[in-house]
């Protein structure tokens, strides 16, 4: 826990406007946000707040108006960062295994290398017996863990996860979470998870932030230091939950009224 | 219980899909049958000068003694040549110029009126050309057939590459594959395959009907054995060469079938 102050990504005053047709869409105005290295920040808000458009732009698909975005991985590091779509967005013309293995081209591994930490991954998820598929011939959940195989793949230093379960059944959901967490716990990656379930950021996350308002900012960034492994039969800290809500909501009321 | 609700659930009409497919070929058999006895019937009765319409009876031997001389041979490995070279020099100049218009929005502007000015032009309206820069020659042919080539495969691939989903190209940069050379390789030509395969296909056909144009002019080959015969009324070798064409065609279409088959063995 000695370097858990030191940040792996610094972002300062960072706002973003889309424009088109000449109308400007405000999204993000001055966020800022210091990730620690090794830290599960779940990110929550309402939809259209900005969620995936702040991931993009820490993944370099879109580009902030200003502000800055500094990312510092660990020396040797490859692929700092890996993105897990909000839709699985699989290569359809590629097999399963060879969809996880995307990520590893260009890097020096031959062929077989590469197929071969493509199934550790997917063993990682559970889908080594899939690995010879075709992603239309998954399953809209299985799409999605082919997707975080993918991501784990590169062996990221920070894994950006895009509602990554929020298509899927709860069961499932939920053995993915703990999935996570472990493998979270086991390998000392940062975790950045935008979800818009508050039971899930209480239950997988060490801190939460709430991003609200039009254009969308930090509102709250709240700490949470349960134990683990939580107890999910209920939620653990029932009023640290109707706060987070609190805040969504309230923001985008006062956003209602004042626009 | 549950099960019976469950077991009196509607059975599925029964499917006889191999019934269904006897029954078709057989039907396709009899049509062709019946194709077969009236043209054979037509210049029999005399309903038709057997001059202008061989029947069927006499086309096997007529085939047999034109391939003992040689000339079918001949005439068919010339005329492939043609195809298969105009057909590859079309294809590849089409697809370069397909891709490059198709990533980048530079090219497409620089040639969006020289391609409005030559695409209506018909590939046989290039004839006097092709005559006066390669003479009467194999050449000419080829370039009459590249021709037509060219723009159906132009078109095909500019519009399938155009028309790849912006998501997944957003997946190569998220990997960081960002160059034109990785993004064309691993998600824009597989993502625009299905499309330029199209084109390819119909591009196949298409040549085809080149070559006979093309030949009619005089360059050896299907096209010119046709047209001798037809100065000598020998109409029983222009059908000879006609149903060449036709099965030299569906042999290379299903093969390309086939083979468009496997390399898009990924889609649903
Ligand atoms: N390429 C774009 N051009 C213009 N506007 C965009 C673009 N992408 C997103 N937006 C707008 O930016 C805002 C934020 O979008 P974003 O996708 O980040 O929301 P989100 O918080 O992820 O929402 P959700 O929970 O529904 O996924 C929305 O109002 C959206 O309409
Ligand atoms: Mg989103």
């Amino acid at each position: 826990m000695g370097a858990a102050m030191e940040s792996v990504i610094d972002i300062e005053g960072l706002s973003l406007t889309f424009t088109r047709d000449g109308q400007r869409n405000e999204v993000l105005r001055g966020l800022d946000l210091s990730v620690p290295r090794g830290a599960f920040i779940a990110i929550v808000g309402s939809s259209g707040v900005g969620k995936s458009t702040l991931l993009r732009v820490l993944i370099g698909l879109a580009t902030a108006s200003s502000g800055t975005v500094k990312i510092t991985p660990r020396p040797g590091q490859r692929q700092p960062l890996a993105l897990v779509f909000q839709d699985s967005r699989l290569l359809p013309w590629r097999s399963v295994v060879d969809n996880v293995a995307f990520g590893l081209e260009g890097g020096g591994l031959s062929r077989a290398e590469r197929r071969a930490k493509a199934r550790e991954a997917l063993e990682i998820v559970g889908l080594s017996h899939l690995a010879d598929r075709w992603p239309h011939q998954l399953s809209g959940g299985q799409r999605q863990r082919v997707s975080l195989a993918r991501a784990l793949a590169v062996e990221p230093e920070v894994l950006l996860m895009d509602e990554p379960f929020s298509a899927l059944d709860a069961i499932t959901r939920e053995g993915l979470q703990d999935e996570l967490v472990r493998i979270w716990q086991l390998t000392g990656k940062t975790v950045l998870f935008v979800t818009h379930d508050i039971e899930e950021a209480t239950y997988l996350a060490d801190r939460v932030v709430v991003l609200a308002g039009s254009p969308g900012r930090v509102v709250a960034d709240q700490i949470l230091d349960a134990p683990r492994p939580r107890r999910r039969s209920q939620s653990q800290e029932p009023d640290l939950v109707a706060g987070i809500r609190q805040h969504i909501s309230g923001e985008t009321m006062v956003d209602g009224t004042g626009i | 219980m549950t099960d019976t609700t469950l077991s009196s659930a509607p059975a599925a009409p029964p499917a006889r899909p191999a019934l269904d497919g006897l029954r078709r070929v057989g039907l396709a058999a009899a049509g062709l049958a019946l194709f077969i006895l009236v043209w054979e019937a037509l210049p029999r009765l005399g309903l038709f000068n057997p001059m202008l319409l061989p029947a069927p009876s006499v086309i096997p031997a007529a085939f047999w003694a034109e391939l003992q001389s040689g000339a079918w041979a001949a005439a068919v490995s010339a005329s492939l040549g043609h195809y298969t070279i105009g057909l590859a020099v079309g294809s590849v100049l089409g697809l370069l110029g397909g891709i490059a218009t198709g990533m980048s929005r530079l090219a497409e502007d620089m040639t969006s009126w020289v391609v409005r000015v030559l695409r209506p032009i018909p590939g046989l309206a290039w004839v006097p050309f092709a005559i006066i820069w390669f003479g009467v020659s194999p050449s000419a042919a080829v370039f009459i057939i590249a021709i037509g080539v060219f723009w159906i495969v132009f078109f095909a691939a500019h519009g399938a590459i155009r028309g790849v989903d912006r998501d997944l190209i957003e997946v190569a940069d998220a990997f960081g594959f960002r160059s034109g050379h990785e993004r064309l390789f691993k998600i824009l030509l597989p993502a625009a395959m299905p499309g330029i395969l199209v084109g390819l296909r119909t591009a196949l056909g298409q040549a085809w009907m080149a070559v006979v144009a093309a030949e009619i002019f005089g360059v050896p080959g299907l096209g010119q054995r046709m047209i001798q015969a037809s100065s000598l009324l020998a109409t029983e070798l222009v059908v000879v060469y006609m149903l060449t064409m036709a099965a030299l065609y569906g042999l290379l279409d299903t093969v390309f079938v086939a083979v468009q088959g496997w390399v898009l063995r990924w889609k649903a």
